[in-house]
C-alpha cells in the first residue's frame, strides 16, 4: 500500500512539474508565501462539515432560525479558521541552519533558525518521521535531530512546515528543501593498536626552563635574582630560589595514512579516526598525512575537527 | 494534489495518539456541562441529575484516579441510557426522546475521552446538541446562552493544538469569543441568503401542547395560571392612532357550551362571513408569539381574515395551522359595529342552553328580574351589572374554592373571583333570564411601549367577557369585570392592587427596563425567528426587486461568500510592509523636491542631493540641512536607529512644504 502511494506521487511529481516546484533545492532564507502554502480539510474537518450539513439540514427542517443561525455561526467561524491557519505559515521565514557535529550512526542535531514578524502558534516541522511543534515569536530556534548513516556530506532531506491552528480543521502545509548539507564524520573503530611512533627523542624531554614551579631550592651562582624567593629567603638562613621545571614533552604523534598498509580505505579512515578521538582525549599534539591534504601538527577541539571533517571527506 | 495525497497517507499510519491534556478535559467538561445545562429544562429531572452527576464523577474520577472508565462500567450504562429513554418516552426517535439520548450519548463519550480524537468528537457532539437545544426555544435569551456554550467547544479545539504559550483557562476563551464576532457577517449573509425550505423534508413543524396561552375550554385553574404570567403573547403596532384603553379588547375564543363547570366552544362553528356593520375601522399588525394552537387574536371586531387563516361567524379568527414560531399578520377591525344584528332560532336556542339541575338559586333571581323588568332586557343587564358594583364582590386572583353549584356559590357565598368568574356567571345570568349569552375570552388592556410605537400585551393580560345579543343592536360586548373593578379595564392587569400573585417589579424604573428589553425581543422576533421564506422573497422589495426566488437567493449567497471570501484572502495575505521607513521617509521628501524642480540624481547621494536642493531652495536651506543630517544619523550613525528619532525625521518630512522661489 505505501509502496504504492509512493510511487503514486513520484509518478505525480515527475507529470506535474508545476506542483513540485519547490521540489528543487533553494537557497537560503526561504520565505513562505501563498504560492507555496497548501491547505485541505482535516479528516475532523471533513467529518465536521457533514455534521454542519446535518445541522443546517435539522434547522430549516425545523424551520427554526435561530438554530439556523447558530449554525451559519459556527460555519463561518470554520471558514475563519482556515484563514488563520494559512496566516500562520504566510510570511514564516526560515533564517538559517545550524547544525552540530556528529559521527556516522548517530544522530545530528539540525537547528532551524525561524523567523516571523508576529506570532505564529502551533507551527510543527516534520522531518524524517518526527515532529516537532513550536511557536514562533521574532527569532525562534527549533531543533531537530537527522539520523545519520555514512561518513561524508549528507544534504538535509526535503522537509515540511505544517499547521493544524487554531481548530483542527483545516490543515495548511508546505514543504521546504532547503541547499545544506551537514559533514558527518566517519565512525571511528572500536579497538585496536595504538600508533607506532618514530624512536623516541630523549634530547628534547627534560630540562628547560619551563613554566610550572616545581620546588624551591638553594642558590647557585648564576640563577637569576629574579627567581629568588625573597618572602621564603627571609625565614630561611640562605637564599632560596624557585626552581622553574619543563613539563614532560607529550608525545607527538605524527599520523599517517600511508603507514597502514593491507586495510581497506574504510578500516584505514575508521583507525585514524580512533587515534584522532584518543590524541584528542589525551590532550596530545598530532599530525595527519592524509592523500592530498596534509595537516600540520597541533591540538585542540578546532584541530580535531579539521582532521575528522578531512578524513569524512576522503573519497 | 500529491500533497493532498501525502496528507492522506499521513493520516493513515498515524502514530499512537499521545493522551488528552488536563486544561482540555477540563473545557471538555465545560462544554458538556454548558450543554446539559442548556437541555436541562426539558429533560427528566431524573435524566438531568444523573447526567450531572455522572459528569461531576468523571472529572472527579481522571483528575484523581487517571483512566479510561472500564467497559464493563460503559456498555450497560449505554444500555441503561437507552432503556430509561424508552421507558420515559416510548420510543428513541423525535426531539425529545433524541435529545435526551444525545445528551446521555455526550456524557458516555466524555468517560472514554482520553485522546485529543476524543475531546475533538466530543466539543462537536456538544455543538450539535446546541443547535438541538435551540429546536425547544429560540427566544432571545434562550439563543444568546446556547451561542455562548459555543466558546468552551471552540475553546476545547484550541487548545488541542500543540502551542506552548501558557494562559488561565478565563483568558484562554477570548479568542474564541473574538473568532466567533469576526465570523458574524459571514454568518449573518448566509442566514440571509439561505434558500429556506418551502415544506419540511421529513416529519411535520414541531407539535407541542400548549404551555401557556388561551386555550379553548374555560375552567378557573388554568386561567389563574395564565393571569400570572408575565411573558408577552403578543405585540400590536397600529397604523392609526391607537384605540383608546376600553376598546383595547381582543377576541380569541368564543364560548358557548355550559356543563355547570367549564365553558367550552362550539365543535363545529358555521363558517359563514359574520354580518357587521362598522362605524369606524382601524388596520394594525400582530406579531403573535408561538401559542401551538391555531388561534389569532384580534382587536374586536375583526372584519376579514388576515392571509392564510379564516373567520368564523363569531368573529374568531383561525390561521391554517398551529402557531409554533412568531407569527406576524395584519388585520382590520371595527371598533363600533352592529353585530349580527338578526338572529336566526338555531343560533338563538343556542344562546339560552343551560345544564339542567344546576344553579337552582341563580335561575330563581334572573326569573325574579324578568319578573320585574318585563321586557326590558337592557334593564336585566344594569340590574345583575349592579349587583356585581354594590353587594360586595371583590376582584382577588386567589378566589375560594366553588362548590357544584358553582354560579350559586359565587354570587351569593364567597362573591370573590377574577374575570372568568364573573363572565361565567353573568353569562349564566342572562341565560336564566332568556337573553342569548355567550363568554369571549381574550386579551384585554396591555402596555402602549412608547419607544417603540408598540402595545404590548402579556399572558396576563388574559381576559373573560360576555357577548349579549339584543334585538336591534347585535351581539354587544358586556364586561361585567369592570363593574367590580373599572381600573382593571382601563389601566389593565397592574390595576389589580391588592393582588399578591402581581411581581413586586411591576412599577417603576425596572418596568421601563423590561420595556426597553422588550423591544429587543420584539426585534429579535420580526426580523431573526420571524425571518420566514416569504420574508426572504420580500426582502429585496426596497430595492426594486420585487420576488427573490430561489436562483436569485443562491446566486446572492454566492456573491456575498464571494465578497466576503476576498476580503478574508485580502486580510489573510495582507502583509506589513517590511521596508525600510527611513528610506520610505526619504523617498518621500524626494518627492517633494521633485515637485519643487529638484530630481534626485541617480549616482546622486543623499548628502549631495539635499546640498544641491538647499542651495536651490535658499529660504529652506536650514530646514534641508536639519533633515540631512537626520537622514544621515539614521542612517549611518548607528546599527538600529531608536524608534524616536525615526519618529521625528518622519514627522519632519510630512512637515516639510517647499516654497518656489518667484
Amino acid at each position: 500500500m505505501r509502496a504504492q502511494f509512493q510511487r503514486l506521487q513520484q509518478w505525480v511529481e515527475r507529470r506535474l512539474p508545476a506542483l513540485t516546484r519547490h521540489r528543487r533545492q533553494e537557497e537560503l532564507p526561504i520565505e513562505l508565501h501563498r504560492r507555496r502554502i497548501y491547505i485541505v480539510p482535516t479528516g475532523f474537518g471533513l467529518a465536521f462539515t457533514v455534521l454542519l450539513l446535518v445541522m443546517m439540514a435539522g434547522s430549516l427542517n425545523y424551520s427554526n432560525n435561530a438554530a439556523l443561525l447558530l449554525t451559519c455561526m459556527l460555519g463561518a467561524a470554520t471558514a475563519i479558521s482556515m484563514l488563520i491557519a494559512f496566516r500562520t505559515l504566510n510570511g514564516l521565514r526560515l533564517r538559517g541552519l545550524r547544525a552540530g557535529h556528529a559521527i556516522a550512526g548517530e544522530p545530528i542535531d539540525i537547528i532551524f533558525d525561524m523567523e516571523a514578524t508576529r506570532l505564529r502558534q502551533a507551527v510543527r516541522l516534520d522531518l524524517d518521521e518526527q515532529t516537532r511543534a513550536f511557536d514562533v515569536q521574532g527569532r525562534t530556534d527549533v531543533t531537530l535531530r537527522l539520523p545519520t548513516e555514512e561518513r561524508g556530506w549528507l544534504s538535509l532531506p526535503r522537509f515540511r512546515i505544517w499547521t493544524t491552528w487554531p481548530l483542527g480543521l483545516f490543515r495548511a502545509w508546505s514543504w521546504m528543501h532547503a541547499n545544506y548539507a551537514v559533514l558527518v564524520w566517519p565512525r571511528p573503530e572500536l579497538s585496536g593498536p595504538a600508533p607506532t611512533l618514530p624512536a623516541e627523542d630523549n634530547r628534547r624531554q627534560r630540562l628547560h626552563r619551563g613554566e610550572d614551579l616545581a620546588a624551591l631550592r638553594d642558590y647557585r651562582s648564576g640563577d637569576s635574582m629574579r627567581h629568588v624567593a625573597w618572602k621564603a629567603s627571609a625565614r630561611h638562613e640562605s637564599l632560596l630560589v624557585k626552581d622553574y621545571e619543563q613539563p614532560e614533552a607529550r608525545q607527538e604523534w605524527q599520523l599517517d595514512w600511508r603507514q597502514l598498509h593491507g586495510m581497506s580505505n574504510e578500516a584505514r579512515i575508521a583507525r585514524l579516526a580512533r587515534w584522532l578521538g584518543e590524541a584528542q582525549a589525551q590532550g596530545r599534539p598530532w599530525s595527519l598525512w592524509l592523500p592530498g591534504e596534509a595537516i600540520e601538527l597541533g591540538s585542540g577541539h578546532a584541530h580535531y575537527a579539521r582532521g575528522m571533517s578531512a578524513l569524512a571527506l576522503l573519497p | 494534489m500529491n500533497a493532498l495525497f501525502t496528507a492522506i497517507a499521513r493520516g493513515r499510519h498515524r502514530r499512537a495518539q499521545e493522551r488528552l491534556g488536563d486544561r482540555s478535559f477540563d473545557l471538555l467538561c465545560i462544554t458538556t456541562a454548558f450543554v446539559l445545562a442548556v437541555h436541562a429544562g426539558h429533560l427528566p429531572v431524573w435524566l438531568s441529575i444523573t447526567l450531572f452527576a455522572a459528569l461531576g464523577l468523571r472529572w472527579w474520577q481522571r483528575r484523581h484516579r487517571p483512566g479510561r472508565v472500564p467497559g464493563w462500567l460503559r456498555v450497560p450504562a449505554l444500555l441503561l441510557l437507552v432503556a430509561a429513554v424508552v421507558l420515559d418516552y416510548g420510543n428513541v426517535f423525535g426531539r425529545d426522546p433524541g435529545s435526551a439520548l444525545a445528551a446521555g450519548l455526550l456524557v458516555l463519550k466524555l468517560s472514554e475521552s482520553e485522546t485529543p480524537r476524543d475531546a475533538r468528537v466530543g466539543a462537536a457532539f456538544g455543538c450539535f446538541l446546541l443547535m438541538a437545544a435551540l429546536l425547544f426555544g429560540q427566544g432571545l435569551t434562550a439563543t444568546l446562552i446556547v451561542a455562548l456554550g459555543l466558546l468552551p467547544a471552540l475553546t476545547t479545539w484550541r487548545s488541542l493544538e500543540p502551542t506552548q504559550i501558557p494562559i488561565n483557562l478565563p483568558r484562554q476563551l477570548l479568542p474564541a469569543l473574538l473568532l466567533l464576532m469576526i465570523s458574524l457577517p459571514l454568518a449573518l449573509a448566509a442566514f440571509v441568503f439561505l434558500p429556506r425550505l418551502s415544506s419540511p423534508l421529513w416529519g411535520t413543524s414541531s407539535t407541542q401542547a400548549a404551555t401557556t396561552g388561551l386555550s379553548d375550554q374555560m375552567s378557573p385553574s388554568d386561567f389563574t395560571e395564565l393571569l400570572t404570567d408575565d411573558s408577552p403573547a403578543m405585540r400590536v403596532s397600529f397604523d392609526s392612532a391607537p384605540p383608546l384603553k376600553n376598546l383595547r379588547y381582543f377576541r380569541a375564543y368564543v364560548m358557548w357550551d355550559y356543563d355547570g363547570k367549564d365553558w367550552r366552544r362550539l365543535d363545529s362553528p358555521s363558517d359563514a362571513a359574520p354580518t357587521i356593520e362598522a362605524a369606524s375601522t382601524i388596520t394594525y399588525h400582530i406579531n403573535l408569539e408561538p401559542t401551538h394552537q391555531r388561534v389569532l387574536p384580534v382587536l374586536d371586531l375583526p372584519l376579514q381574515a388576515p392571509a392564510q387563516s379564516q373567520m368564523h361567524a363569531d368573529g374568531e379568527v383561525f390561521a391554517d395551522k398551529p402557531v409554533n414560531d412568531a407569527l406576524d399578520y395584519t388585520a382590520r377591525s371595527a371598533l363600533r359595529y352592529r353585530f349580527q344584528p338578526v338572529l336566526d332560532p338555531v343560533t338563538r336556542q343556542h344562546a339560552l342552553q343551560l345544564p339542567p339541575d344546576f344553579d337552582p338559586r341563580t335561575h330563581a333571581l334572573a326569573a325574579q328580574w324578568r319578573q320585574r323588568f318585563g321586557r326590558n332586557d337592557a334593564a336585566i343587564i344594569q340590574a345583575a351589572l349592579q349587583m356585581f358594583h354594590n353587594d360586595g364582590f371583590s376582584y382577588t386572583l386567589v378566589p375560594a374554592p366553588l362548590g357544584h353549584d358553582a354560579v350559586d356559590d359565587f354570587l351569593f357565598n364567597t362573591r370573590e373571583g377574577f374575570c372568568e368568574h364573573y363572565a361565567s356567571s353573568f353569562t349564566v345570568l342572562m341565560r336564566a333570564a332568556g337573553i342569548p349569552a355567550r363568554v369571549v375570552t381574550g386579551y384585554q388592556g396591555g402596555f402602549w411601549n412608547n419607544i417603540g410605537q408598540y402595545l404590548l400585551v402579556r399572558n396576563s393580560d388574559a381576559h373573560a367577557w360576555s357577548e349579549v345579543w339584543l334585538d336591534g343592536h347585535g351581539w354587544v360586548r358586556i364586561d361585567p369585570t369592570a363593574a367590580v373593578r373599572p381600573q382593571r379595564i382601563n389601566l389593565g392587569t397592574a390595576a389589580g392592587g391588592s393582588n399578591p400573585l402581581l411581581p413586586w417589579y411591576e412599577s417603576g424604573v425596572l418596568e421601563s427596563l423590561r420595556n426597553h428589553w422588550d423591544i429587543v425581543n420584539r426585534w429579535w422576533n420580526e426580523g431573526v425567528i420571524g425571518f420566514d421564506a416569504l420574508r426572504q422573497r420580500g426582502m429585496l422589495t426596497p430595492f426594486g426587486i420585487r420576488d427573490v426566488d430561489t436562483d436569485m437567493l443562491e446566486k446572492l449567497l454566492a456573491i456575498s461568500i464571494a465578497v466576503f471570501g476576498a476580503a478574508g484572502l485580502a486580510w489573510a495575505l495582507w502583509r506589513r510592509p517590511e521596508g525600510d521607513p527611513a528610506l520610505a521617509a526619504m523617498r518621500a521628501l524626494e518627492r517633494k523636491l521633485g515637485r519643487a524642480g529638484v530630481a534626485r540624481g541617480r549616482s546622486e547621494g543623499p548628502q549631495h542631493y539635499l546640498r544641491r536642493a538647499g542651495r536651490a531652495l535658499p529660504t529652506q536651506r536650514a530646514e534641508l540641512d536639519h533633515l540631512m543630517r537626520c537622514y544621515i544619523d539614521l542612517r549611518y550613525a548607528t546599527a538600529e536607529p531608536s524608534p524616536e528619532s525615526l519618529r521625528m525625521f518622519r514627522r519632519a518630512v510630512r512637515n516639510f512644504q517647499p516654497r518656489h522661489v518667484v
